[in-house]
């Protein structure tokens, strides 16, 4: 707990976080329009999933509705720039503070009820108002659009200092800003008194009270000012899309950010800027290829909840003390061996689910297709035998080789005990 | 207006005891384990597609009995093979497993049956009219259903309290640690249990299944009214889960079937409405569109109300 | 003299059963006051009462004057009195720091403040460094609290309780399952850390009690028997035949 260096890390971090964003969409493959925007994505994304931790990670709320502050503020920010077409002078690059103060609003009137409870009992009433917000859009189509959404353009209207978003690129930069400045505020969030607190209700609610904090007040600001950040990203999100539909609240929303958040990693500030960029980039580069993204998205959270509790973001802090020990490089060539038969047992479950996809939901396209660069009938035995022999021998391979993973790490932990003994002695 | 609230009436009990018999299994789990299973729901679609399969095969009846049992096994297998693992990572740890396995059923589910609604129509053994009242007919399905829950109900209650595994059951249920050091086989009784509420919920699914339509988003329809009902029920209270599920079916039945809007009301009342009223909109909303937000529009207003549920104790 | 904590016939009733029944004490500003009784005398109910755990069935409590019954705990923690706990009850994830330093916060004045870097509130810094140098656990500052051993936990309970403003300190059987050597420097601690307050605490050990306590009340199936002096109690003979020969039978 070094209180002087901290600041000066930040600083250092943010700096950092500024030259890597403004370079990033000049790095090849991410040059195209496509790259640009897929990283607009991201951002979005990062801002949202970092909102979402203000409440789990940081106060132990459970939301399964956190969408609906995504959404609200999107909504928000939709009329703000349907206002700029017609003439309001707001410059556009201000619309996700509207956003904002959207998310805000709602956060407080609606979190005031909500966080009287937390635990399971918070996570279905988070739900249940989800369910609520997302039917509540259909019945006033006036204001929300229904299905279609409501639409605005990002270019027309008061232009401030000739700045206008009319490329990705400067789209991307815009919401790049505003990335940056929400992780900082929100990093700086939990350094207030009050963001301490949310950690310690988090950790033990009952004792907080009797250090003379009322919890649902504690919840409550979290609460609000997790909602005031998701509907900043709403707000990017109007930016980026110029339209903003019921799906912007849906469940689905507000399942995926939950994921980002988890297999990020909850328990470390990175963890679901990790897990937004990783699910957005999977997301765009294989919902294209398959139609069983959903599928791969549960499996992979649900590997994460059973086996990395602390998402990547642990998983990769994990390796911290281990780091500077000889045994390290064994370490990584057991990751190497083990590697192989995972590919192998990966390949034949994708092979499995892939035909099964095909048959069932796309029969229209025949049972011919092209899987991991081959061409396999789905209609014939053989593709199906196949996957079958290489999710058994992958599975059988893996369990033969990770004892040399385990043996590895802890011949690394003790060398790095060793070394911690010297260093303290 | 006498037929309208006699069928709404009757309607709304049987959809009120479809919703029971769900959460019934959610609360056993829930009170025994004090997890609360986010896929119960799943379970409950699975139940509709497995005795759609399984009817196609062997008939409606045999259908009736293998479903649920095939349900309880997959319950079973949740429980050994997935829970058990996740359970010292805590309670959040555990929501969120299932929560996973939620998207994974869907998904599933997807994959062997396809995106569209499959033909799971109510089997001819139980699709003939089982009583006429004022010129409509009552469907013998909807009386099977009430039997079933209501027996479902009964032999619940009377396991519960009258046989030593039932005993064993709310031993384990409220000290773990006691009835383990007592002999019993706490993690078999915990793996009995969620097969138990699995097969409930599988047992709700074969009839629900051809009450709703069997697609892959029928547990995503479902689900949130269930969770609903264990809030407003208060969360470990079968008693509780009963009221709140009758309350909620009777209620969206009888929603579903008022046309009118508050437009229509404040006219009656005197009030001149026109389109350039304020909020003409929102007051021109019918009742039957704002039906299925009734279940969370009671939640907000327990939530406000009464924090606790009907018959919830406990913080949890 | 004046009055820190006066209940007057308070009375608890789980369901049907009464655990607390007609319990009257005056707690004098300054002393050190020992509540002693048998097993299930209902000592750990009362402590629960008079810090809002749980509401009384009937009767009065007033910290200072000023009533706090039917208040829920942290109106009457920012009324001045802290708590410890018989069961450990830490913030298990957070350093020993943040678990002393989240404990002052409000008493401060920072309340729900969020504009502020607490890191950069000297006075904060400043209050948390010195508790924890009374509970001797500044080695262990970075360690989270989760993995400390027993008797360390224990410490940074009696931390936690100390940390903020309160001038009536509860302590609820603080040296309970600690071997002799951790309970006399454990005593050393209350002692230190209980100057110039008001202590009521709940103690087994009838060392402890005889040794520090400057009053006793003997607690019996949810009545008080005796308020008095350590030695006018071991004189006492309805306590020998109620409590203590309870204790040695």
């Amino acid at each position: 707990m070094s209180n002087t260096r901290r600041p000066l890390n930040a600083l250092k971090i943010g700096t950092v976080a500024l030259v890597a964003l403004a370079l990033l969409p000049h790095v090849p493959g991410l040059g195209s329009d496509f790259g640009r925007s897929l990283l607009s994505q991201m951002g979005i994304a990062v801002v949202f999933a970092l909102s979402y931790n203000v409440l789990f990670g940081q106060t132990g709320l459970l939301s399964f509705g956190h969408a609906v502050f995504f959404g609200l503020g999107g909504y928000v920010a939709i009329h703000v720039m349907r206002a700029i077409n017609h003439g309001l002078p707001l410059p556009m690059p201000l619309v996700p503070l509207a956003g904002a103060a959207g998310g805000l609003l709602c956060g407080l009137l609606l979190g005031a009820a909500m966080t009287r409870r937390a635990g399971t009992i918070f996570a279905l009433i988070s739900l249940g108002v989800g369910e609520l917000v997302y039917a509540a859009m259909f019945m006033l189509p006036g204001y929300f659009g229904g299905e279609e959404g409501i639409t605005a353009s990002r270019t027309k209207g008061f232009a401030l200092f000739g700045l206008d978003l009319g490329s990705q690129l400067a789209v991307y930069y815009l919401i790049a800003a505003w990335v940056l400045i929400a992780a900082g505020l929100m990093q700086a969030f939990a350094r207030t008194p009050v963001g301490r607190m949310c950690f310690a209700v988090r950790d033990n609610a009952e004792r907080a009270e009797f250090v003379g904090y009322d919890t649902h007040g504690v919840r409550c600001i979290a609460f609000a000012v997790g909602a005031l950040f998701a509907g900043l990203a709403g707000g990017l999100h109007a930016i980026n899309y110029e339209i903003v539909s019921a799906d912007a609240v849906s469940a689905q929303r507000s399942g995926t950010v939950l994921l980002m958040a988890y297999i990020g990693g909850a328990g470390h500030f990175a963890g679901p800027i990790l897990g937004a960029v990783t699910l957005t980039w999977l997301q765009t580069s294989l919902s294209g290829y398959t139609s069983a993204w959903l599928l791969y998205l549960g499996l992979f959270f649900v590997l994460t909840i059973r086996f990395a509790p602390g998402g990547l973001a642990g998983l990769i802090l994990m390796h911290g003390p281990i780091f500077h020990t000889r045994s390290f490089r064994r370490v990584l060539a057991s990751y190497g061996i083990a590697l192989v038969p995972t590919l192998v047992m990966a390949c034949g479950a994708v092979l499995l689910i892939e035909m099964s996809y095909r048959l069932s939901t796309q029969p229209e396209l025949g049972s011919r297709m092209r899987l991991l660069g081959i061409a396999v009938d789905a209609a014939s035995v053989w593709p199906w035998l196949a996957a079958v022999l290489m999710l058994a021998g992958g599975f059988l391979g893996f369990r033969g080789t990770w004892p040399r993973v385990a043996s590895a790490w802890e011949r690394a932990s003790e060398e790095a005990g060793a070394h911690r003994a010297v260093e303290a002695s | 207006m006498l037929e309208l609230a006699t069928f709404s009436l009757l309607n709304g009990i049987v959809y009120g005891l479809l919703l029971f018999m769900l959460t019934s299994g959610l609360t056993l789990i829930f009170s025994m384990m004090g997890v609360l299973n986010f896929a119960h729901a799943s379970v409950f679609m699975l139940g509709a597609y497995l005795s759609y399969q399984v009817g196609l095969w062997v008939g409606f009846w045999p259908a009736l009995v293998i479903a649920p049992l095939l349900c309880g096994l997959v319950g079973a297998g949740i429980e050994r093979y997935g829970l058990r693992y996740v359970h010292k990572s805590g309670h959040v740890a555990e929501i969120l497993f299932t929560f996973g396995l939620s998207y994974l059923i869907e998904e599933l589910v997807t994959m062997i049956w396809g995106r569209n609604a499959v033909a799971n129509n109510v089997p001819a053994a139980v699709d003939f009219p089982l009583f006429t009242l004022f010129g409509s007919t009552f469907p013998a399905y909807k009386g099977l259903m009430m039997v079933i829950s209501v027996s479902m109900l009964v032999f619940l209650w009377l396991a519960l309290k009258r046989t030593r595994m039932g005993l064993v059951i709310q031993a384990a249920l409220s000290h773990p640690s006691m009835a383990s050091a007592l002999g019993h086989d706490v993690p078999g009784v915990f793996m009995l249990v969620f097969a138990i509420g699995s097969g409930l919920a599988g047992l709700a699914g074969v009839i629900g299944g051809f009450m709703l339509l069997t697609q892959p988003t029928l547990a995503h329809a479902v689900g949130p009214i269930v969770f609903v009902i264990v809030v407003v029920g208060g969360l470990g209270s079968l008693a509780g889960a009963f009221i709140a599920s009758m309350l909620i079916g009777i209620l969206q039945t009888f929603a579903v079937a008022i046309d009118y809007s508050l437009v229509d009301l404040l006219r009656a009342l005197g009030f001149v409405i026109t389109r350039s009223t304020p909020s003409y909109e929102f007051l021109s909303i019918k009742v039957a569109t704002v039906a299925p937000t009734v279940p969370y529009l009671l939640l907000v207003l327990f939530l406000i109300v009464r924090p606790r549920g009907f018959l919830g104790k406990r913080d949890v | 003299m004046n009055i820190a904590l006066s209940l007057h016939d308070l009375h608890k009733s789980f369901g049907a059963t009464p655990i607390i029944r007609g319990v009257s004490l005056d707690v004098r500003e300054g002393e050190r006051h020992a509540i002693i009784g048998p097993n299930g005398a209902g000592k750990s109910t009362l402590f629960n009462l008079i810090s809002g755990r749980t509401a009384p069935t009937s009767g009065t409590m007033a910290l200072h004057g000023a009533r706090i019954d039917g208040l829920p705990p942290y109106q009457i923690n920012r009324r001045g009195l802290a708590r410890s706990f018989q069961v450990t009850n830490l913030f298990p994830r957070l350093t020993v720091f943040e678990n002393i330093r989240c404990s002052l916060l409000w008493s401060l004045g920072y309340r729900y403040n969020f504009w502020r870097r607490t890191d950069a509130l000297a006075d904060a810094t400043e209050r948390t460094e010195a508790t924890l140098e009374r509970i001797q656990m500044t080695a262990h500052r970075d360690t989270p609290a989760g993995v400390l051993t027993y008797a360390e936990q224990r410490a940074l309970e009696i931390g936690i309780t100390i940390a903020g403003d309160a001038n009536v300190i509860l302590l609820d059987e603080p040296t309970a399952g600690m071997s002799r050597s951790e309970t006399d420097s454990a005593v050393a601690l209350i002692r230190s850390v209980t100057q110039d307050r008001t202590l009521l605490i709940v103690e087994h050990d009838m060392g402890v009690v005889f040794d520090l306590a400057d009053r006793i009340s003997v607690l019996v199936y949810g009545k008080l028997i005796a308020t008095d002096t350590p030695a006018a109690i071991r004189a006492n003979e309805e306590v020998q035949a109620a409590y203590l020969g309870a204790a040695h039978a």
